[in-house]
């Protein structure tokens, strides 16, 4: 079968994400009601949903969503886990009969610490090591693809339309804080699992509307530091994107949105001056993480929802508040079917991003 | 009796739509909750009303018809509409009126992006869009005939009339533009000029109209001036790849 990258994949599809900033829980069935509104902007060939705050008994572990293709995948991916980890508990990731998704991989779980003395003597530190292992896996051991690797947090996904995908992975059996989710319409392409959205590294993860047209830019760039882009869709390189300017430079989240969304030179040299030496400065020392095309993009962490727009607004994206909450998705009517009275509703532009920081302190990694 | 539409998908709605349509000069939906097509290719004679939020392409072709929606509208609302009316009592998403022939548009509130794009005029078709708040960037791009009319009603502090790249290639039609506008959005090839008097014979029967539809107070809108906006040139990209 060929899988993406061997074959062209423009796509269309809907995104949608909720996040309570207090922390307050909210059941899956709101946003498989959101994104389920949108149907049609999807054509069944991909769904998904990340979700964080939904493993508290195991906050301290790394959660590992996998997919194995075939049992000498499994156990070889396993042996490598259990070198790597110390896994704690492992166990098929529950899932129910829907007539619509069929062929799937086996799914299974994983929740373990990092082998210290493995890890002293690679001499990363621990997320360096963590994406490291999950880059080896996904690159190296063919049919073993580790789609989920945050801590609390997890990414559900499969061929099939989201509402279907929800219902098999029993999404309305987990409360988040802070929940994205993902309808695809890839129109010329098999479809596999790993394909589809949310893409994860670590507790980013990624929904995305739209297609990157500097992707191979991007690529080229974010291979220098040991990423592989091994999903082959452009989508899975923002993830990256964020992962490095985030963790390894110790960029702001906002000051990663400018990054990727900085705007045209033109309207830089419009700016006062404070403003243009720091869009300068950004378009100088990154120009390689500068994303163009149209897209609108949902990120999700540990750290709270960022959703940003391409600069030249090619891709539609509604935002709304009410209490807490903080909505996001392609079309208003998703928003309304779960917040009917929003206290504030307007459409995310171009190159103006919007972060909503969670309030509450979860426990950063050393 | 109204239609409720729910959530059900809008192949069905749109049928059970047309269906009442045979027989009966006005047709309400309620419910409605991002369903497409609502009012599409609607003749003239026949009012569509809608409550709720109505889909993309809402009265796309609208071919004479009235749509009236007691709610928002989404991206492309009349979408190469060829005449009728459409009022919307809130706001629109993207590309509002995209490639729009004939007929007119009032929205109460806001748009988005890309609002009135390629809107063109032939003969005696002359379409109008009027917007009560603000848009969004690329305002009447590739605009090549028309009329926008642009309130600045209720603006909060530090919001625009419009956004950036205000009338990129824009060649024909004009922008009446109500009180401060940000001029450094506007595109390279547009001048700002005041009006004549057949402007603001023509102005006037619009401003008259979105009174009418959404409450507003005429007097407290003529308070401040008005300037049309229109292009240099009809050939902003002559010379985009050559020299002159």
């Amino acid at each position: 079968m060929l899988k993406e990258g061997q074959v062209r994949i423009p796509s269309g599809c809907a995104i949608a994400a909720i996040i309570d900033r207090k922390g307050g829980m909210i059941n899956g069935s709101e946003i498989i009601k959101s994104i389920a509104l949108m149907h049609d902007r999807s054509n069944g060939l991909g769904g998904g949903f990340a979700a964080y705050g939904i493993y508290p008994e195991h906050s301290d572990e790394y959660a590992f969503h996998i997919f194995f293709e075939n049992s000498e995948a499994h156990q070889k991916c396993e042996e490598f886990l259990f070198r790597h980890f110390n896994i704690d508990a492992a166990e098929r990731i529950p899932t129910k009969k829907v007539d619509s998704i069929s062929n799937g991989p086996d799914i299974w779980r994983y929740f373990g610490r990092v082998n210290r003395v493995r890890m002293k003597n690679s001499r990363l530190d621990e997320s360096e090591y963590v994406v490291q292992c999950v880059t080896k896996v996904n690159s190296a051991y063919d049919g073993a693809y580790i789609f989920s690797s945050g801590k609390n947090m997890g990414c559900f996904k499969a061929v099939g339309y989201p509402e279907d995908v929800g219902e098999f992975y029993m999404l309305d059996k987990y409360n988040a804080y802070l929940w994205t989710a993902h309808g695809r319409f890839p129109t010329n392409t098999p479809g596999w699992w790993g394909g589809a959205h949310p893409f994860n590294i670590l507790d980013w993860s990624i929904v995305h509307n739209g297609e990157i047209s500097s992707y191979d830019t991007n690529r080229r760039y974010i291979e220098q530091f040991g990423y592989k882009c091994t999903m082959q869709t452009d989508t899975e390189v923002i993830t990256y994107l964020f992962d490095h300017l985030i963790r390894h430079h110790g960029l702001p989240t906002n000051v990663a949105a400018d990054v990727l969304t900085a705007p045209e030179w033109d309207e830089i040299d419009r700016m006062d001056s404070e403003r243009r030496e720091y869009f300068t400065n950004l378009r100088a020392i990154y120009s390689g993480a500068l994303v163009n095309g149209p897209f609108s993009v949902i990120l999700g962490s540990n750290k709270g929802l960022l959703a940003i727009n391409d600069r030249l607004k090619l891709r539609s994206l509604t935002a709304a508040v009410k209490g807490d909450r903080a909505y996001f998705a392609s079309e208003e009517s998703a928003i309304r079917i779960i917040c009917p009275d929003p206290e504030k509703v307007w459409s995310v532009s171009g190159a103006e991003p919007v972060f909503v920081p969670l309030e509450i302190d979860e426990r950063e990694d050393d | 009796m109204s239609i409720v539409a729910g959530i059900r998908g809008y192949a069905e709605v749109n049928d059970e739509i047309k269906a009442e349509f045979l027989s009966k000069a006005k047709v309400t939906v309620t419910d409605v909750n991002g369903q497409r097509y609502l009012g599409n290719a609607l003749d003239g004679g026949k009012t569509l009303e809608i409550y709720g939020t109505a889909g993309n392409d809402l009265a796309f072709c609208l071919n004479g018809g009235r749509v009236v929606i007691h709610g928002h509208g989404q991206d492309a609302v009349g979408n190469t509409m060829g005449g009728g009316e459409i009022i919307i009592h809130g706001h629109a998403g993207d590309a509002l009126g995209y490639g729009m022939r004939d007929g007119q548009i009032y929205v109460r509130d806001n748009v988005c992006c890309r609002g009135g794009i390629h809107m063109k005029e032939f003969r005696s078709m002359k379409p109008v869009l009027v917007i009560g708040t603000n848009a969004g960037s690329f305002l009447g791009e590739y605009m090549a005939g028309g009329t926008i009319v642009l309130l600045g009603l209720n603006l909060k502090r530090g919001e625009k009339l419009f956004g950036t790249h205000c009338a990129s290639g824009m060649h024909g039609g004009k922008i009446f533009v109500r009180g401060s506008f940000p001029r450094e959005n506007l595109s390279p090839n547009i001048k700002a000029v005041s009006l004549n008097d057949d402007d603001r014979k023509e102005l006037d029967s619009y401003i008259r109209k979105y009174c009418r539809c959404f409450d507003a107070d005429y007097d407290e809108i003529m308070k401040k001036t008005f300037m049309k906006l229109i292009p240099e040139t009809s050939r902003p990209y002559a010379n985009l790849y050559t020299a002159d």
